[in-house]
């Protein structure tokens, strides 16, 4: 019988690059920014670590294929090294890789490592591209702004909502992570707004504004993960980061064509939520659960998923939101480093940054956005568009938590 | 006489004429500073088709709104007229039948080169009794003529269609003459953007007030009919007047003259001989004789005599008028905008996957499932339904006259669209099926959650790079008010 992957892989160091429009760098320097302090952070040498996982989603438009482009900037000595890609839940595929070679024994370090050069496609926002030849013949180009924005007019209509309300909440969504991500040196969009800001900006798709979507950035993250045996035998006495959970949960095709879905939930977000919740015995996240990162690629998304990961109540999470129960000094706050919305969106690094951040908070290294106690942080890294998609779940803590 | 109800005749007719409807006061606006002449054609509106919307579409729409007046009626045959065809290497009658579900076994084809094209057609299949099966003559037109040409002011874009067979006629064929001559009014070289003309008086007086005058009145001698008798004369004439001097030499009436719909829609080209047709259908009384006559390269006559059945279907809706000359010359290629990156997408269309799945995206095939009863698009192995998930036991059915309401909605003002923003959502149909699609002829602010719909055919996307475009059903409101066309399948006028 399995028992899942709770305690049996440690963190042992990270890293994570600055996000950002880095127009000097490529993804090797990327790559390199992140890796570096994340050896010094392991305190262990290249030689050590025995297989990589690499997370590249929008291949064409940066790396290309295979996960060679990862081993030649690393120089890796010729290990095991896989490419993942599951859209924007790439950085969690890389980790869950690495995790579950480990877990398994079969690698005593590996690394998980993802990258996004986005800011060389010339224009704003993500890539065009196909949805596959037969897609292509019906399925409209959706962009992601407009797949989103969906969220909001189905939540609006189920629950009665105002449209006006519901955008206070959403502009609150945002306000709060650009005031996280000001604390943040390595965030991409370090300037605090207000809510006037969000309400005034232009139209991206109807009802989201400028400020209610993400930062497109250049940027890496990665992580190097063991067992906690020989994390204890490497640094005796130091704070241990534990795996808690770690799950994926993807789309069949249900929320798209079965007409029971209501257009305003993440279906694959409360299956991923309960599983992961089950796994590390979480039974009250709205208690137990003491920061979270989640998948806040639009304001709506991150207002949605409240409900979907238990954090609010169904119908509630717009009065939680205007509360400030998400705000760092709120009951359980939500992006103190800013954020997807802020911090960036690297694609294939995102689900790691997330990770990134629990980690520094739980080792009281995260500066001046610093939490007064975490245990427990939650990830949530969403892939895809609201109808289809691609949900991972980390929960990590303290060993022993 | 044989019973009106198993007669050889006439079975309908209709029109299709696209919703916006450009101002032509906002046309001679942009081009009084150098064709001032143009003031006394800038009266009323004409229809311009939208940006998603070509002969073949407007087809698919005509020809849909006789399946829905006389649904028990199936076309054995189907004819395409046009001069103004997408493809002229690929059966163009073909995307039409695919799209309204003829069977594989209909006799297609396509026929252009002149504006009387359809009419030739509807007269030799109604001097053909010997058949039962019914034969759906349908003609569509998108002339994108020159900026500042009068035609510019004068064309409109839209379809028409008759359906011809056996059955409860609307009206029967009493006699028709055709006559060629190669009297070149205007032309258009094969592949090129724009007609070049001769001069109008020209034109009237050794082509419309001889040709013509001379091939009606040989249909008239030959149905042993006085001019006097004709009730409704119906003749495209794109010049001024025409119309008038050719019933005045031949004795019909001037109460008999036909509207040609000049002041809100414009002339439909090859089109417009059916599009009067139906005009004068729905006005005349039983018994009532329809002259139709159309002139080029020669000219055709029909005469029909009017039964005393009602006409099935509904007719066109005011549409929406359009103020907006350069949306226009947008739409019609005439000028070029810089639309960004996004709009160099490569929209190349996998032809072996389009023809894998062609009921797919030509007649909005789903399935439904035989074990549970779960309709859903696209059609697949395994069924979407959590419950049930049976394998192979979805038959296909068809999402396209199927009515749906919004699920979720956006306006996208970041994507390519020929017409921002893009709109799209997520459709749910009555008694199943979702499908995230998009929308056409929306207004802004239009949608909203609940807002019910219909499916119309449209063009999805252009490949530029290699002369290809790709067709798909859209959503459009149902509107049941003041402004709007066709009216809604199942309800209106039918």
């Amino acid at each position: 019988m399995a028992s899942g992957i709770r305690d049996k892989v440690a963190i042992l160091g990270m890293g994570c690059s600055r996000f950002g429009e880095r127009w000097d760098c490529g993804p090797e320097d990327l790559m390199l920014e992140a890796f570096n302090e994340a050896l010094a952070d392991a305190g262990v040498g290249l030689q050590q670590i025995e297989a990589a996982w690499f997370g590249v989603c929008l291949e064409e438009n940066n790396v290309g294929k295979t996960a060679g482009p990862l081993a030649q900037a690393l120089r890796l000595p010729r290990i095991a090294a896989t490419r993942v890609e599951n859209a924007c839940a790439t950085g969690t595929e890389a980790l869950r890789g690495a995790a579950y070679a480990v877990a398994a024994g079969a690698y005593d370090i590996v690394l998980a490592l993802g990258v996004e050069k986005l800011k060389d496609t010339g224009y704003g926002g993500l890539p065009v591209r196909t949805r596959g030849v037969a897609n292509d013949l019906w399925m409209p180009n959706a962009t992601a702004p407009g797949a989103f924005a969906q969220l909001a007019s189905a939540y609006a209509a189920k629950h009665g909502v105002a449209m006006a309300d519901l955008k206070r909440a959403m502009a609150h969504v945002s306000v709060k992570s650009h005031a996280n991500a000001a604390l943040n040196p390595k965030a991409h969009l370090r300037n605090a707004i207000t809510e006037a800001d969000v309400l005034k900006a232009a139209t991206i798709a109807a009802p989201l504004g400028l400020y209610d979507c993400c930062g497109v950035s250049d940027g890496a993250a990665c992580a190097i993960l063991t067992t906690p045996e020989i994390a204890r035998a490497l640094r005796p006495g130091a704070e241990l980061v534990t795996i808690k959970a770690l799950e994926l949960s993807v789309s069949n095709g249900e929320e798209s064509g079965f007409n029971r879905w209501d257009g305003a939930h993440i279906a694959t977000a409360r299956e991923a939520g309960a599983r992961a919740y089950a796994s590390a015995g979480v039974t009250d996240p709205r208690r137990q659960i003491d920061m979270a990162e989640v998948h806040d690629c639009f304001s709506i998304t991150e207002a949605v998923l409240m409900e979907d990961l238990g954090f609010s109540a169904p119908g509630r999470a717009i009065h939680d939101v205007l509360d400030g129960v998400f705000d760092r000094g709120g009951a359980l706050p939500v992006q103190p480093d800013g954020g997807l919305k802020c911090f960036g969106h690297p694609i294939g690094a995102s689900g790691l940054r997330m990770v990134y951040e629990i980690y520094l908070q739980i080792h009281g290294r995260a500066g001046a956005r610093q939490l007064q106690q975490v245990d427990l942080g939650l990830t949530h890294n969403l892939g895809g568009h609201p109808q289809q998609n691609v949900c991972a779940v980390a929960i990590l803590g303290r060993h022993g938590a | 006489m044989t019973r009106i109800d198993e007669a050889h005749g006439l079975l309908a007719a209709t029109r299709y004429v696209p919703r916006l409807r450009l101002e032509r006061s906002e046309v001679l606006n942009q081009h009084r500073w150098m064709a001032p002449g143009l003031r006394g054609l800038a009266k009323g509106r004409r229809a311009i088709a939208h940006w998603d919307e070509d002969s073949v579409t407007m087809a698919v729409e005509a020809a849909r709104q006789l399946q829905q007046a006389l649904p028990a009626v199936a076309a054995a045959e189907l004819t395409l007229a046009s001069t103004t065809l997408p493809f002229a290497d690929r059966l163009n009658a073909g995307i039409v039948a695919s799209a309204i579900g003829l069977a594989p076994e209909a006799v297609l084809r396509d026929v252009g080169s002149s504006a009387r094209a359809a009419l030739t057609e509807l007269a030799a299949a109604l001097r053909r009794t010997d058949g039962a099966a019914a034969h759906l003559v349908v003609a569509s037109e998108r002339r994108t003529p020159k900026p500042a040409s009068t035609q510019e002011m004068i064309f409109g874009d839209g379809a028409a269609a008759a359906l011809v067979g056996r059955g409860p006629v609307v009206a029967v064929h009493v006699a028709s003459r055709s006559t060629h001559a190669d009297l070149v009014d205007h032309f258009r070289q094969a592949g090129a953007e724009n007609d070049y003309g001769w001069e109008e008086r020209w034109v009237r007086d050794e082509g419309y007030l001889k040709i013509a005058v001379d091939t009606i009145a040989a249909c008239l001698a030959d149905a042993g009919v006085a001019a006097s008798e004709v009730a409704h004369f119906a003749m495209p004439a794109p010049l001024a007047r025409v119309n008038d001097a050719v019933a005045r030499r031949l004795g019909i009436a001037a109460s008999a003259l036909v509207s040609a719909e000049h002041d809100t829609v414009g002339d439909l080209g090859s089109a417009q001989p059916l599009a009067m047709l139906d005009i004068a259908l729905r006005a005349a009384a039983p018994g009532a004789l329809i002259l139709v006559a159309a002139f080029a390269s020669g000219c055709d006559a029909l005469l029909l005599r009017r039964s005393a059945l009602p006409c099935p279907g509904g007719v066109p809706g005011p549409g929406r008028a359009e103020t907006s000359y350069l949306k226009y010359l947008s739409f019609t290629g005439r000028v070029e905008l810089e639309w960004g990156m996004r709009a160099e997408m490569d929209n190349k269309a996998a032809l072996t996957a389009a023809w894998r799945d062609h009921a797919r995206a030509a007649r909005f095939e789903g399935g439904r499932c035989e074990a549970c009863s779960t309709v859903q698009f696209p059609r697949s192995r395994v069924c979407v339904n959590p419950d049930c998930k049976a394998q192979d036991r979805q038959l296909p059915t068809s999402l396209a006259d199927l009515p749906a309401r919004v699920l979720s909605h956006t306006s996208d003002f970041l994507a390519y669209t020929p017409n921002p923003p893009f709109q799209f959502g997520h459709i749910d149909f009555e008694g199943g099926g979702r499908v995230m699609m998009e929308f056409a002829d929306t207004d802004a602010d239009e949608l909203k959650v609940g807002l019910p719909l219909r499916m119309v055919y449209r063009i999805k996307d252009f490949d530029r790079l290699r002369g290809f475009r790709r067709y798909f059903w859209k959503a459009t409101p149902l509107r049941d008010g003041a402004d709007d066309t066709p009216p809604a399948p199942g309800k209106g006028a039918i």
